[in-house]
């Protein structure tokens, strides 16, 4: 593992060396200036609508129904037994399972008892703790440890909010939605991760605001998402602080307008622990913001002390030279925004495979950013303050606050994944029905003009002979239930069959 | 019709009995059974799965009442469709599957797609490589058909963009059918019956009374009768949709295993299609004496993918054994296993891969692993198989393994 680490940075630092040690090494003298007007304001793209009103307007909406779990009771067995829209409070206790919610609209809520928390134990043979794939779930107030793999991980549930849990020495990552739109993560505490804390993937709108994360390997990773704020987050003694990646070889290629702001990152020096093999072991210690590929980043007013490699980094991604190319993805960082950001004392220890780097180039101190693409769409407010590499063809910003975007979630939650205008009855009849029953032919099962005769104006006679079909003719194969379908839908397949024509 | 000369060289018993059959029937029961075929009309109505719409038929599935992230369908449980083919009228789909069970398509008449696309078998052959003309070992092991009018790219090292470039390979390849264009184009022109058929399927281009079979019809068709092959019925989609009750209690512990970020396996395999389609360097083992394959990195001169495949779906896996390009586990169970063995603990000495970064030390307990199985199990649905013609047009017999009688008539 040590191996590689060095390898990915040294191949892009040396490029950058080669190049830099051939310049002036001569800083230009700094400019003074006032500003005569006022800067112009951010443009967020298009998937940032300004907000008006409360910066979140997210909530998961609830019935009324109230499931009680106690110490001794199983979390899993409240959940199964759960509408959409209800409430499960967790008091304190010890509670040893996997939890998994398939549906929508449930809040998962922890009572703490004078700091005693309900305790989600892994007892480091469990896999996850909390697995999701319904919209609109809240998870709270829960203390998550010595699970083998996630702490919270979510597969493509939207509308979700994750806040006020502690996750501690939790495999592989702390909080990990994945493939969702519109979720806020916010005031947990995460430590003693093999990879993020806490991570955003394959993700669209989503806030990632008021964490501590620390003691892991990465504190904060941001991958192939689009419209992600990262704020007011405290990330110290990580390898590496925050992360903005696209990783080569996923489904979803792009990675875009991701803003880190008044974060404090320091003293992101903890040795790498990471997997040997994921992307996160190639990060030098010492990192306090590595943004790899993704475009767009824009990073304000973080206060960021204390990491020994190097401020903030830009790379390619030569930084994943243990991953294959994918020959899809855009490997280059583009459009970088460095706004008025406090920097002190990064870069006094850098690890070693940064310090031959810096050794070829007459270095011995890391600097506060270092740009290894040497992009020429980057900008940057007070150059001057920093000592940095490869920020040469950076110009000034043209604006110096991104203020006007409160939140990237949405102003309204993603309507329910059940699409409004779709017609379910057809579906099903060509989706489902048609495998057994064709028009005016005898398939598998009678033709639809039968039954048509048989119920012509009784759709609810179908509906419910489905659910629970019996034998009717003897030269015909039992029909198979098909109460998997629910009434609704049932019905309008029903309905859709009596009055087909063809 | 004309005889595959040139295979005629590969003396293997099989081969000598296929002949003879072949020429039996070239011989006399052809003209007698093209007669017959010649009174197939081709059915027009779209296969279950489809409605037709102003003449084409389209997709339907319950899937389709849900969106996913960026559109590009991978996620969860309810999660929308990657983009597909369809709008195929029903005659092309229906000259496509007879063109898909003829074993005129191949250069000696004994092979048709479906006898290594067998339909009882998960549309693959029950075989660790496939057997082409003469007797020979394919390199891989012949992918399942189902859902394939979801993929974007084809073959186990994604070398074909589409259906129709895909199938250019095992008809002229000399290690599958071992056709020629031109022979192929003889043969269906030659067949007394065909010309009727690709006449119902492409009524514009045969307006013209001179107009002839076109080999561009006969991709067309065969494209058209592959993304029919449309499985999203299984349990696994019944629990998807929300009936709770769809999964054994050890099938849920199975997809939670699954989707968990200890297995790993849905990182990649991802529904609903149970397939990122990326390509992706695992470091599986070639059967015992076979060498590497270094799979798509030299198609794509790319030497960091020495050793990527494609991510196959995983839907009706557990009909198509044996597992892996070139069919190494015999069961599930091993192919399973392998992910728990150790990142690299396969990868012969000597090469140096960039394994996926998701090839880890699980540590996966034998049950789990048993879960896991149980819960592919669950990923099974074959209610809208076609129907296997009882006769091809060519009058040649059918030439893909046993047939087990559908229920019904055939249209």
């Amino acid at each position: 593992m040590k191996k590689t680490l060095g390898f990915g940075a040294a191949g892009v630092l040396l490029l950058a060396a080669g190049f830099y040690l051939g310049q002036l090494r001569q800083p230009p003298p700094t400019v003074i200036q006032v500003p005569a007007a006022p800067r112009a304001a951010f443009e967020p793209a298009d998937i940032a609508p300004p907000a008006a009103g409360p910066v979140w307007t997210l909530a998961t909406p609830t019935s009324g129904e109230l499931i009680l779990v106690r110490d001794g009771e199983s979390i899993q067995a409240a959940v199964s037994e759960a509408a959409a829209g209800a409430v499960i409070k967790v008091l304190p206790g010890t509670y040893r399972e996997t939890v998994y919610i398939d549906k929508d609209n449930i809040t998962l809520s922890g009572v703490i008892e004078r700091g005693a928390y309900p305790v989600l134990d892994g007892e480091e043979f469990r896999n996850d703790a909390i697995l999701y794939s319904g919209n609109g779930v809240t998870i709270e107030n829960l203390y998550i440890t010595r699970y083998k793999g996630n702490g919270i991980m979510g597969q493509a549930g939207n509308n979700y909010i994750i806040r006020n849990n502690v996750i501690v020495d939790t495999g592989v990552y702390g909080i990990f939605p994945q493939l969702g739109k519109n979720g806020i993560v916010a005031h947990n505490v995460v430590s003693g991760i093999e990879d993020a804390a806490i991570y955003v993937g394959m993700s669209d709108n989503v806030d990632v605001v008021f964490n501590e994360v620390f003691e892991s390997v990465a504190g904060i990773e941001i991958e192939n998402s689009r419209g992600a704020l990262v704020e007011g987050n405290s990330v110290y003694n990580n390898t590496g602080g925050i992360l903005a990646f696209i990783t080569p070889g996923l489904p979803i290629k792009t990675c875009g307008d991701v803003i880190i702001r008044n974060n404090f990152i320091s003293g992101n020096n903890h040795e790498n622990f990471a997997i040997p093999g994921s992307l996160v072991s190639n990060i030098p210690a010492g990192t306090g913001v590595l943004v790899m590929a993704c475009d767009d980043v824009v990073l304000e007013g973080n206060i960021i002390t204390g990491n020994d490699s190097v401020g903030i980094a830009f790379t390619d991604f030569s930084l994943a030279s243990n991953a294959a190319v994918d020959p899809e993805s855009d490997p280059y960082p583009n459009r970088p925004v460095i706004l008025n950001n406090i920097m002190l004392d990064n870069g006094g220890n850098p690890a070693p495979a940064v310090r031959a780097i810096l050794a070829a180039m007459l270095e011995t101190r890391g600097p506060d950013i270092v740009d290894t693409v040497g992009m020429d769409d980057g900008c940057i407010l007070n150059a001057e303050r920093f000592r940095t590499i490869g920020l040469e063809q950076y110009g000034d910003c043209p604006f110096e606050t991104t203020a006007n975007v409160a939140s990237y979630t949405l102003p309204r939650p993603v309507p329910a994944r059940d699409l409004a205008d779709v017609d379910t009855g057809r579906l099903v009849y060509y989706g489902i029905c048609a495998g057994c029953h064709a028009y005016n032919s005898r398939l598998i099962g009678p033709p639809v003009q039968v039954v048509q005769a048989l119920y012509n104006d009784d759709p609810e006679g179908i509906a419910a002979y489905i659910a629970r079909p019996e034998r009717k003719r003897p030269d015909y194969p039992e029909m198979p239930p098909q109460a998997h379908l629910d009434a609704a839908t049932r019905l309008a397949a029903a309905e859709f069959m009596l009055q087909l024509e063809n | 019709m004309s005889l595959p000369l040139s295979a005629a060289s590969h003396n293997s018993p099989r081969l000598i009995a296929r002949l003879a059959v072949c020429l039996l029937l070239a011989c006399a029961a052809w003209p007698a059974l093209a007669a017959n075929a010649a009174g197939i009309t081709l059915n027009p109505h779209c296969p279950p799965g489809f409605e037709l719409v102003q003449g084409a038929c389209r997709l339907r599935s319950l899937y389709q009442r849900y969106d996913s992230l960026q559109g590009a369908g991978v996620g969860g449980l309810k999660t929308g469709l990657p983009s597909w083919r369809d709008g195929f009228t029903p005659q092309q789909i229906d000259l496509g599957r007879y063109l898909f069970f003829d074993p005129l398509l191949s250069a000696d008449h004994t092979l048709s797609c479906a006898s290594c696309h067998q339909p009882e078998r998960g549309f693959a052959d029950g075989m660790g490589r496939s057997v082409g003309s003469g007797g020979q070992l394919s390199a891989r092991s012949a992918p399942t058909l189902w859902n394939v009018a979801f993929l974007q790219r084809f073959f186990w090292d994604a070398r074909a963009d589409s259906l129709e470039q895909q199938v250019l390979e095992p008809l002229f390849k000399e290690t599958e059918m071992a056709n020629s264009p031109a022979a192929l184009l003889a043969s269906l022109r030659g067949s007394g019956s065909y010309r009727a058929l690709f006449a119902q399927a492409f009524p514009d281009h045969f307006s013209e009374p001179t107009a002839g079979i076109e080999l561009d019809q006969v991709y067309t068709a065969l494209a058209a009768f592959q993304t029919s092959l449309v499985s999203l019925n299984s349990r696994y989609d019944q629990y998807a949709h929300g009936y709770s009750d769809a999964l054994s209690e050890r099938e849920l512990a199975g997809l939670n295993v699954f989707r968990s970020f200890v297995a790993r396996c849905a990182e990649c395999h991802t529904p609903p299609l149970f397939s990122n389609q990326q390509l992706a360097v695992i470091g599986t083992p070639e059967p015992e004496g076979l060498p590497f394959d270094p799979g798509a990195g030299p198609g794509l001169g790319e030497p960091s993918l020495r050793g990527a495949f494609r991510t196959p779906g995983l839907r009706n896996i557990a009909l198509t054994a044996p597992y892996m390009h070139s069919g190494r586990f015999a069961t599930l169970r091993e192919a399973v296993a392998f992910y728990t063995g150790g990142r690299g603990h396969a990868v012969p000495a000597g090469e140096d891969l960039r394994l996926h970064w998701h090839i880890w030390e699980p540590g996966l307990s034998d049950d789990e692993l048993d879960q896991l199985v149980e819960f592919l199990h669950t990923l099974t649905d074959e209610s809208l198989k076609p129907v296997t013609p009882a006769a091809v047009p060519s009058g040649l017999p059918l030439m893909h393994g046993p047939v087990t009688p559908t229920t019904g008539s055939t249209p």
